[in-house]
């Protein structure tokens, strides 16, 4: 059952992705990488990875989807058409996919305890959390109290990306209305 | 979006409980999964959502652009002190034992105040980012997307 909710899960991660690729319509590629990324989520609660699954689904389906559209009133709705097809694309692709494929073989299996990751720091941290912070989510434990200074620089760079937004397109000047952003043109 | 009523209804329903599953994400951080960052989210997009639907200049009154740049530069400010705090019960930067004559209660306090810290600069960045994405173009109607 598990394998099937997995297989349904990653089939349409797969067919969502290449639906992106292929359509030329930026409205429609914007509603697909919202769900995406709300498939993208269904698959972090699988993996029990719960914390992750809230985030991407405020922020990836949610907000990310809303600022896209904001975007999109700014631009064209369609991406110009390409003609012919460019190889050194390809294969740059190809060969970095296969090299990631083959990197995959020497993977410690999905939740093995003896992988490396597990052995450094991960077993103070879950002795840690229960002896000395006696709280029950570790991932509340290691993101605030163990990686303190990392939640901190998050918060510091959330920040500056609101300053360099604000600085950018925070106020609308009238010489804006002339020149810059318009309405968008009608489609026929 | 004024003629869809049922868009309005749902969303005058939704919005409230949307901002206090927010609260509850932030404040039982500590024992189910959640904290700052994803309760945020959470209270940013009921933001969004209502300035979706009302309209962004009646978003715009009712929560203060003023106000959210404030908020987003308090929770940064608060999750440094709380740093700066444990200097004074003589621990490192950040050190919550230090925060409270007892360890543990010290980083309770500790984790739940720089979650707090984080879920207001989450909030007011995510919906001022929207704010000022938004404040870009006029009304768009239905038939031009």
């Amino acid at each position: 059952m598990e394998m099937f909710v997995d297989m349904v899960l990653m089939g349409l991660l797969g067919i969502t992705a290449i639906a992106i690729v292929f359509t030329r319509h930026l409205f429609t590629a914007t509603m697909l990488s919202g769900a995406y990324s709300l498939t993208c989520a269904a698959l972090f609660v699988k993996l029990d990875a719960v914390d992750v699954a809230l985030t991407e689904a405020a922020i990836g389906a949610g907000i990310s989807t809303v600022l896209l559209l904001g975007t999109l009133t700014l631009t064209r709705r369609r991406e110009k058409a390409h003609k012919g097809f460019s190889w050194p694309p390809f294969v740059v692709v190809a060969v970095t996919g296969a090299l990631l494929l083959y990197g995959t073989v020497d993977m410690p299996a999905f939740g093995d305890p003896n992988s490396p990751g597990m052995l450094h720091v991960v077993p103070e941290y879950i002795a840690g959390t229960r002896d000395d912070i006696q709280i029950p989510n570790i991932v509340t434990a290691i993101l605030a109290s163990y990686r303190g200074f990392d939640t901190l620089g998050e918060a510091v760079v959330i920040f500056t990306a609101l300053i360099g937004v604000l600085l950018m397109i925070g106020r609308r000047r009238p010489d804006d209305e002339e020149s810059g952003t318009r309405r968008p043109e009608r489609r026929p | 979006m004024r003629h869809h009523l049922v868009l309005r209804v749902v969303s005058k329903l939704l919005i409230p409980f949307i901002i206090l599953y927010g609260l509850y994400v932030q404040f039982h951080g500590d024992f189910s999964p959640g904290g700052g960052f994803q309760a945020g989210a959470l209270v940013a997009a009921a933001i969004i959502l209502y300035a979706l639907i009302f309209g962004v200049d009646r978003a715009r009154r009712v929560f203060n652009p003023a106000v959210l740049t404030v908020m987003a530069a308090a929770g940064v400010l608060l999750f440094a002190l709380v740093g700066y705090a444990a200097f004074i019960g003589g621990g490192n930067y950040l050190d919550y034992d230090y925060l409270l004559p007892n360890d543990t209660t010290g980083q309770h306090v500790g984790i739940i105040t720089v979650e707090f810290g984080v879920g207001l600069t989450v909030t007011a960045v995510m919906a001022l980012v929207f704010f000022a994405y938004a404040g870009r173009t006029d009304e768009i109607d239905d038939e031009d997307w």
